[in-house]
């Protein structure tokens, strides 16, 4: 891995794929519709001319079909992937994406049903989402679930809203002003405080302790004000760690007149090992892209799955899908409702990945892959232990936490060590998160990564912790294997060039 | 180790205040932009509007971070520096200098008494970064 | 397990190697009475052939998805280029995460910044974000944002926008501190009715309007931004037709400050509603306001170009409760099937489907029109969707039609509207052949004399 005198040829086109726009030359074409088969009707006759646009679409690109498969299937070259190798980044959860689920996304019946067909007409579709609400239901052991929300946030904005609509019909007029405070340990994910500020909370910070966990002393003094509305907690949290006081973390936050929300992102932990709903959790999202394997797709979609008790029940998105006999319906009668969070139903594709994804595994294979998923961090985290700092002293469930206090002293730093994984043919872990842990290092193996290249993860990690002793040059410059270097964040931001525009348009500007 | 000129006041949240007459400068300190890193973005407020002492006045941003900036004294903006929002690189390369935030007119100028020296606030920086 | 590539034995061998004997121990800082007892309640693990033969059976009785269809209303059929989906399976694509390290990323990120400029192309507007959920969860953060552009809490939405987007707008605002004021749409064109705009004052962030809005009429954009701006709120635009981009003026030309669409109109299948994925595009000015995810171009040390997430200070996991926005996930497969759906049309291909869309849909009102008893409910122009009054009662006539005729004639506006029983929308794209269209016709006069008698 060090200098060669074999200069690396960049000159090749799968290197240099430019910008479409770029590509673009006029009279290409890359499509053919069947010619018009109805009279046609006078342009000013369809359509006021101030109506139209007039721009004929200038500067969209011009190519053939030919030129779009080879843009497209050069520029993904130069992405990691799952099906590549272990992505071992921390609280996202990066599983296997079977292409079964993808196949069963396709089947024509399914793929090409308009949302607002009738409940007659759309009978099967209602059907899985109905069983996999069901499922969910008992994976959580939580009553009430509704697939409306489209991602993680989505999920959490709507278990909070749940929880503002039932204390504020619990409490009567006012309580909106009384109880406004949601708490959140100092490990959350952004996407917590930034939910329950949507919902029109206020934020309050609870401290972890130096084990890592929600320190109980803080939660008490925090919930004696009477303005608690709830609780938003992560289990396993986001330093691996299962919130062994989570019972008494509920019953101090319900005896305050709160309700404790779970974030779902680490339930690749616990699926068939332990339930939120026994645990005293009274709503929880969850990621059926981290979690039930739908893919990910270089940022979505997601589907965020919203499940509660009973009493939340009634504050549910509309409409509910539910069964009366033999029959799926729709029920939108439901006054206590907060609405609805999105259009239609959810993202349905997904639903029907994750019931793939949960029928093919059957209740022994989800509490194997969650065993396997524990395993391969524990693996982890005894394989690196000797080099790596670890912050806290205590088991980690599906995923371990390191640091780069000991690289530090050499000027090598966590983004230093993400960088120069790469080299080694891996994707980086999560890096400076959680924020209370300096310099982090969140590694999340999953079940979908065998022995053999754990072992090669961990010997590449060994080998940077040398590196970072003996060659430090080598890791603070990497990645040296990849087509671009560290690219400058800051000038970026500073002068964001956030969309192509043809020469003359760009240097007019 | 961190530039801390001597004619200047410091706060503790690492602002630093040059008085001419009832006019106060304001800028962050060098302590501050090396701790934030590159500065790409700078928001300020807009002349006339008023603060108090310590309130917050706007904010700078890093490529990942946003911190607020509190003013040491309280008064009205009479004028802003508008060139950061071209070059917020400024703040980095010269804090004290180029890279000013406001002009403020202090409505009392007493306030300076209770800020810290360049000899106080180094010694401040330095019980931080411990 | 056959995704589980470690076998039962390899297992044992590393539970012993990190020191424990049973898989059980693994879970041992979980308090016992807090572990299950007994397995899930769930069935049996399938094969793939009992799993496909399941989902083929329930997408049997999916018989909507079977027939020519004319319902819109927020979700559309239109052709996909084979490639479409052929790319966006590309294991790079699609199993990659958001692409936080650049380096190995950049498939993604430039796709995703190819997706902003068409998105800004489209609108006629200067900067596009990575994307939103969907059309209605953009247009409530649409909302959101022109609050906080503006400093005003008072937003007057038009009752001509779709109504589930209308709903999710409420929801989305109801602890937000924002007032929504209801405007109302002509009876006879179908348009935000001028004189309601009377409520519009310098309180007011924004007017909300959808264009063509939900009853397919298109609306006087340019007039409405106009008066937005004469008392300093911003218009929002939405567009559930992304389609219509190709024939109708783009809102940033008529005076639009924010832009939102759905996006589903291009390639993506219609997937009972999800997932499809949200456009939101601003001005220059507003960049940072921007809820969501940004691309921008950069460079490396050696001068090479790049992309990379940027202004990333707007977001949740920096700026916490102070972000934009809560959202992080978003759709980039899907904005990645759209960018490959625009790029393949191009410019010629956008502008002639758009254009097949308005003509059909003019042949099929016309048609309808001049059938006995039938009249279009609103005379406003027109894209690709119109209100048609029947001499029936619509769900009625509807439901006939598909047991009937097998032909699903549109979507019953008493769905949304208890005032208008015999009103449906109808929408035609370049899907639908004019066989279809004549069968609609006919079918239609066949059914409404029968049920009237």
């Amino acid at each position: 891995m060090t200098s060669t005198n074999v200069t690396k040829v960049t000159t090749h086109p799968t290197q240099n794929e430019a910008l479409i726009f770029e590509r673009s030359q006029p009279g290409r074409v890359g499509y053919r519709l069947p010619a018009l088969d109805v009279e046609e009707t006078a342009l000013d006759e369809l359509l006021p001319e101030s109506f139209r646009r007039d721009d004929e679409l200038r500067g969209m690109p011009e190519v053939s079909e030919v030129d779009v498969v080879r843009h497209f299937t050069r520029i993904s070259t130069w992405n990691y992937s799952i099906d590549l190798g272990l992505y071992p980044l921390g609280s996202c959860t990066m599983k296997y994406n079977s292409r079964l689920n993808e196949r069963v996304a396709r089947i024509a019946g399914h793929a090409n049903l308009h949302p607002l067909a009738s409940e007659a007409d759309a009978q099967g579709a209602l059907q899985v989402i109905y069983e996999l609400q069901e499922h969910l239901s008992e994976i959580t052991g939580l009553a009430g679930v509704s697939l409306q929300p489209a991602a993680g946030a989505h999920g959490e904005m709507t278990g909070v809203m749940l929880i503002r609509a039932f204390i504020d019909a619990r409490d009567g007029e006012g309580a909106s002003a009384r109880r406004r405070v949601m708490l959140i340990p100092d490990s959350a994910h952004g996407t917590n405080p930034a939910s329950a500020h949507l919902s029109g909370f206020n934020v309050k910070t609870i401290r972890s302790t130096a084990e890592g966990l929600t320190d109980l002393d803080h939660l008490r003094e925090l919930c004696a004000h009477g303005d608690i509305a709830g609780l938003m907690l992560t289990n396993p949290n986001t330093v691996g760690l299962f919130e062994r006081n989570i019972s008494e973390i509920c019953r101090i936050v319900h005896e305050a007149g709160g309700l404790v929300y779970m974030d779902g992102a680490n339930m690749n932990a616990l699926v068939g090992v332990a339930r939120p709903g026994d645990m005293g959790v009274d709503v929880i999202h969850l990621n059926l892209h981290k979690t039930f394997s739908t893919p990910h797709g270089g940022g979505g979609p997601g589907s965020g799955p919203c499940c509660c008790t009973r009493e939340l029940e009634p504050f549910l998105p509309v409409p509910r899908i539910v069964r009366e006999g033999e029959t799926y319906k729709l029920d939108f009668n439901r006054p206590q409702s907060i609405g609805r969070v999105k259009a239609f139903f959810g993202n349905f594709g997904m639903m029907l990945r994750a019931l793939s994804y949960i029928q093919t595994h059957g209740s022994e294979g989800l509490r194997e892959a969650t065993e396997a998923a524990v395993l391969n961090a524990r693996y982890i985290a005894h394989g690196l232990a000797p080099d790596y700092d670890q912050p806290f002293d205590a088991p980690p469930m599906h995923e371990v936490v390191f640091t780069d206090k000991r690289q530090s002293r050499k000027g090598v730093h966590t983004l230093d060590i993400a960088k120069r994984l790469i080299d080694y043919g891996f994707h980086p872990m999560t890096i400076y998160f959680p924020l209370i842990v300096q310099g982090a290092m969140l590694i999340e193996p999953t079940e979908s990564v065998g022995r053999q290249e754990l072992d090669q993860f961990i010997s590449a990690m060994r080998s940077i912790a040398r590196e970072a002793l003996e060659q430090p040059e080598l890791v603070l410059n990497a990645p040296h294997s990849t087509r671009i270097g560290r690219l400058d964040e800051a000038a970026a931001a500073r002068k964001p060039v956030l969309r192509w525009k043809p020469r003359e348009a760009a240097s007019a500007a | 180790m961190a530039n801390v000129p001597e004619d200047l006041h410091y706060s503790k949240d690492h602002e630093w205040i040059s008085v001419e007459g009832d006019v106060g400068t304001i800028g962050i300190t060098d302590y501050a932009q090396n701790s934030l890193g590159d500065v790409v973005y700078v928001e300020v407020p807009k002349v006339g509007e008023t603060f108090s002492a310590h309130e917050s006045f706007g904010s700078v941003e890093s490529v990942k971070a946003v911190s607020e900036i509190f003013t040491p004294v309280s008064g009205e903006v009479v004028e802003v520096n508008e060139s950061l929002q071209d070059e917020p690189e400024k703040v980095n390369t010269d804090p004290y200098g180029d890279g000013w935030m406001i002009r403020i007119r202090m409505s009392n100028p007493g306030e300076v008494d209770s800020l810290l020296s360049a000899a106080e606030y180094e010694d401040f920086t330095k019980t931080e970064s411990e | 397990m056959r995704y589980i590539p470690n076998s039962p034995d390899e297992r044992a061998e590393m539970l012993r190697s990190v020191g424990l004997e049973a898989a059980e121990e693994l879970f041992s800082s979980i308090p016992a009475d807090l572990r299950l007892r007994a397995p899930l309640k769930l069935p049996e693990a399938l094969s793939e052939i009992e799993l496909l033969a399941g989902f083929e059976e329930t997408a049997a009785r999916n018989r909507a998805a079977r027939r020519p269809s004319f319902l819109g209303a927020g979700a559309y059929s239109h052709y996909s280029p084979s490639i479409v989906d052929h790319l966006i399976q590309r294991s790079e694509f699609f199993t990659a995460y958001t692409p936080y390290q650049p380096e190995i990323s950049q498939g993604t990120l430039q796709a995703i910044f190819e997706f902003q400029t068409l998105v800004c192309q489209l609108t006629g507007m200067d900067v596009a974000n990575a994307s939103m959920y969907d059309g209605s969860t953009a247009l409530a953060e649409a909302v959101l944002m022109a609050e906080r552009v503006t400093r005003r809490s008072k937003v007057v939405i038009s009752n001509s926008v779709h109504p589930e987007y209308l709903e999710v707008v409420n929801t989305y605002v109801q602890h937000a501190g924002i007032e929504l004021v209801r405007l109302d749409f002509d009876q006879a064109t179908g348009q935000t009715a001028p004189d309601s705009l009377s409520s519009l004052d310098d309180k007011t962030a924004a007017l909300v309007i959808q264009s063509p809005n939900f009853f397919g009429s298109i609306e006087d954009v340019q007039a409405l931004a106009e008066r937005a701006h004469s008392v300093g709120a911003l218009l929002v635009v939405t567009v559930t037709e992304a389609i219509s981009f190709g024939l109708l003026r783009a809102p940033g030309a008529c005076g639009a400050d924010i832009v939102v669409a759905e996006g589903q109109s291009f390639g993506v299948p219609l997937s009972f509603g999800g997932p499809y994925v949200g456009l939101f595009a601003t001005r220059d000015k507003y960049a940072r306001q921007l809820p969501g995810r940004l691309v921008g171009q950069a460079v490396d040390r050696e001068g090479r170009r790049g992309f990379v997430l940027t202004l990333a200070t707007r977001e949740q996991h920096i700026r916490r409760e102070k972000a934009t926005s809560n959202i992080c996930t978003n759709e980039g497969l899907i904005a990645l099937a759209a960018t490959i759906y625009l790029e393949t049309m191009g410019p010629r291909g956008v502008q002639e489907v758009a254009m097949q869309c308005a003509q059909k849909a003019a042949y099929a009102a016309r048609r309808i029109a001049s059938l006995a008893g039938f009249t279009l409910a609103f005379t406003a122009p027109r894209f690709n969707e119109f209100v048609v009054r029947a001499p029936v009662e619509a769900a009625a006539l509807l439901a006939r039609l598909a047991s009937e005729r097998n032909i699903t004639g549109g979507l019953a506006l008493s769905r949304y509207y208890s005032d208008r029983p015999n009103d449906f929308l109808v929408c035609v794209t370049e899907t639908n052949s004019r066989q279809e269209i004549d069968a609609l016709v006919e079918g239609l006069a066949a059914l409404a004399t029968s049920l009237a008698t």
